[in-house]
């Protein structure tokens, strides 16, 4: 049934990020629809399949996107950190909420099973990294249940799932997720390490994430952790325990695969949509927030 | 037979690529004691990092007793005339890193990758030369690629201001007639210098030098004993020994780089450095050398054979740096006994 109202929503960038945001919501969102996708060439890929599939589109950018009158609600920015600092105050001014997928860490770290019912009144919520979102849920969980003195992750990623702004900006990636192990997952202290893998077919995104306990409450963590993986299945179904949680004195080892959705990148390529997937979780939970406030406004 | 170059230049990486065979446990004595032997003997470079290069100091690859910086600062006081080397891998380090290093004295940065991934260094290399250091890069598990793939990645990273492009046979697994095909490739190609760096599980360490030599490389690198990851590096005193006897000049005294094996680094070793059937394997398999050690741990842990670790990791080509997986074979493969 369609008879419930649904946010509008925008889409900033229509690369591959983008594109995958699209079929998802497309695909699954129940709160959202997206009436625009913008870009900065006219003659992208990205726009022309989001033409098909019956989105307006524009050229014309950030412009098109404060310019509208489709009563934009919410928007993705799956540009660059540069690009979003432009994009966020614009944004705001207008009053639409910003999700942000770029590293420019505008708005809080939000990790969706870990804070963001903190962060649901913000206008502008940052998505960290994609070792973050794989792993920082993991962090969290231990955390919750004895002190974590110490957080490090290592994040594999195959080779083709890194985009030249992950290649060039790769000291942005490890500093980042280190600031949100500790931010957000509850870490003392955090480490991250990433490393690509050229190997075909393509490996799937894995992350091994060690931590240093105060207190060694193995039962505790073990189902901690499986119930924190239960929660992120709950948007990334090919989120996965491969091994662990793993004992050695106050060292806690687990090691998670993610397996993407492949709506529109593909399925090794978990690293990229547990960011996309994180993206919609926090869109629909503003988004039905949004339609609750304005029923009650009625 | 003319030769395109007499003079070779050795960087020795006993304090870096020899810090795996010591589980990164130098001390600061042992730092200053064989930099200042390698000074007096006159190497070209002193690589001083954590076997993981800068900020490698983690559980993935192992605590290092001291800080990169620690390391570094007792070395500068010691160190006159050779140049204090440090080594990056993007992902692990990072620029804030380097800029620590640099302040401690580095004067060679060396930027390594996986052998496919070349432009992840880019923002690194870029800064060292701005920053006025000679830059070095490394293409790792260099025999994991055809020749081709190889230039393709150095001329991305002689792109980036490079001076040295190096072919690293992180597994010790070429022959020499895969050295050649690399590095005569770049040296024609290219208009920076070749480098080399070789690993002994195949017993090749110095023969592969050697064949890297003659097909124009100017750089190459040793360890003193051959301390290193794996079956070891090239030894430093033996490659010095070498080259004399062949004509070239490396600049550095034969009896201080002896001596200073014989007498500072061997009595160190926490294992003789030799080919074993472990080592062989790695080489064999064409595994990181530095997976080793991690592999000697979790064979103990989980009861499994060597052997299958190292053929699985192999056979997963997994690449430098991925020491969780040796972890995560060993427990499947523990799991496959048990049913």
């Amino acid at each position: 049934m369609m008879s419930e109202k649904r946010v509008n929503v925008a889409i900033i960038g229509p690369g591959n990020i983008g594109t995958d945001l699209l079929y998802k919501i497309i695909k699954r969102s129940k709160y959202m629809n997206v009436v625009l996708m913008v870009g900065i060439y006219p003659n992208s890929e990205g726009l022309k399949r989001a033409h098909k599939l019956g989105v307006d589109t524009s050229s014309e950018g950030i412009e098109a996107v404060i310019n509208t009158n489709k009563d934009i609600e919410i928007a993705f920015d799956a540009t660059s950190a540069n690009a979003h600092f432009k994009h966020a105050p614009l944004l705001e001014k207008k009053g639409i909420i910003a999700v942000d997928l770029t590293p420019a860490a505008v708005g809080p770290y939000v990790c969706p099973v870990v804070n963001l019912d903190k962060y649901l009144d913000d206008f502008n919520i940052n998505l960290i990294t994609c070792g973050g979102q794989a792993t920082i849920p993991i962090v969290a969980a231990i955390s919750s249940v004895t002190g974590v003195k110490y957080a490090e992750i290592v994040a594999t990623i195959a080779s083709k799932s890194a985009g030249p702004g992950t290649r060039q900006n790769i000291d942005e990636f490890t500093q980042t997720t280190a600031k949100g192990i500790e931010i957000v997952g509850g870490a003392e202290k955090g480490k991250a390490i990433i490393i690509l893998n050229p190997a075909e077919p393509p490996i799937i995104m894995r992350n091994t994430i060690y931590t240093i306990v105060e207190r060694v409450k193995k039962d505790a963590i073990v189902e901690s952790v499986e119930h924190m993986v239960d929660k992120v299945k709950g948007y990334v179904p090919g989120y996965r325990i491969r091994v662990g949680p793993l004992f050695d004195d106050n060292t806690v080892t687990t090691m998670i695969e993610v397996e993407g959705a492949g709506d529109f990148l593909p399925k090794y390529a978990g690293n990229l949509d547990i960011e996309t997937s994180a993206a919609i979780a926090i869109g629909e939970r503003v988004a039905k927030k949004l339609i609750n406030k304005s029923v009650e406004l009625k | 037979m003319n030769k395109p170059s007499n003079n070779i230049q050795i960087i020795d990486t006993t304090l870096r690529d020899g810090s795996h065979a010591v589980k990164h446990q130098y001390t600061l004595e042992d730092v200053t004691r064989i930099a200042s032997a390698l000074d007096e003997a006159s190497v070209y470079g002193i690589e001083i990092s954590h076997g993981d290069g800068l900020a490698g100091s983690s559980i993935q690859y192992g605590w290092a007793k001291y800080s990169d910086e620690e390391r570094l600062s007792v070395a500068q006081k010691v160190v006159k005339k050779s140049n204090i080397t440090v080594l990056l891998l993007p992902g692990i380090g990072t620029r804030e890193d380097l800029k620590i290093s640099i302040a401690k004295g580095a004067r060679i940065a060396r930027m390594a990758t996986h052998v496919t991934e070349a432009d992840i260094s880019e923002q690194h290399i870029r800064m060292a030369k701005e920053m006025g250091l000679e830059v070095m890069t490394f293409l790792m598990l260099a025999h994991m690629e055809e020749p081709w793939k190889v230039l393709e990645q150095a001329k991305l990273m002689e792109s980036y201001g490079a001076d040295v492009v190096y072919v690293v046979d992180s597994a010790g697994a070429m022959v020499p007639e895969d050295v050649k095909a690399r590095v005569g490739l770049l040296k024609e190609k290219l208009s920076v210098k070749v480098g080399f760096h070789g690993h002994n599980n195949l017993g090749l360490a110095v023969g592969n030098t050697i064949a890297a030599i003659e097909e124009g490389t100017t750089v190459v690198d040793g360890t003193l004993g051959g301390l290193g990851a794996g079956a070891g590096n090239a030894p430093t005193e033996v490659l010095v020994a070498v080259l004399d006897k062949m004509g070239y000049q490396t600049g550095v005294d034969l009896y201080k780089v002896m001596d200073a094996a014989e007498d500072i680094v061997r009595p160190r070793m926490l294992r003789p450095q030799v080919i074993d059937r472990s080592s062989l394997i790695l080489g064999y398999a064409g595994v990181y050398s530095s997976f080793l050690l991690h592999t000697f741990r979790a064979v103990e842990r989980f009861d499994v054979d060597l052997r299958d670790v190292l053929l699985e990791l192999g056979r997963r080509k997994v690449v430098g740096g991925q020491e969780d997986m040796i972890v995560d074979v060993a427990y499947e493969l523990s799991r496959k006994k048990e049913k």
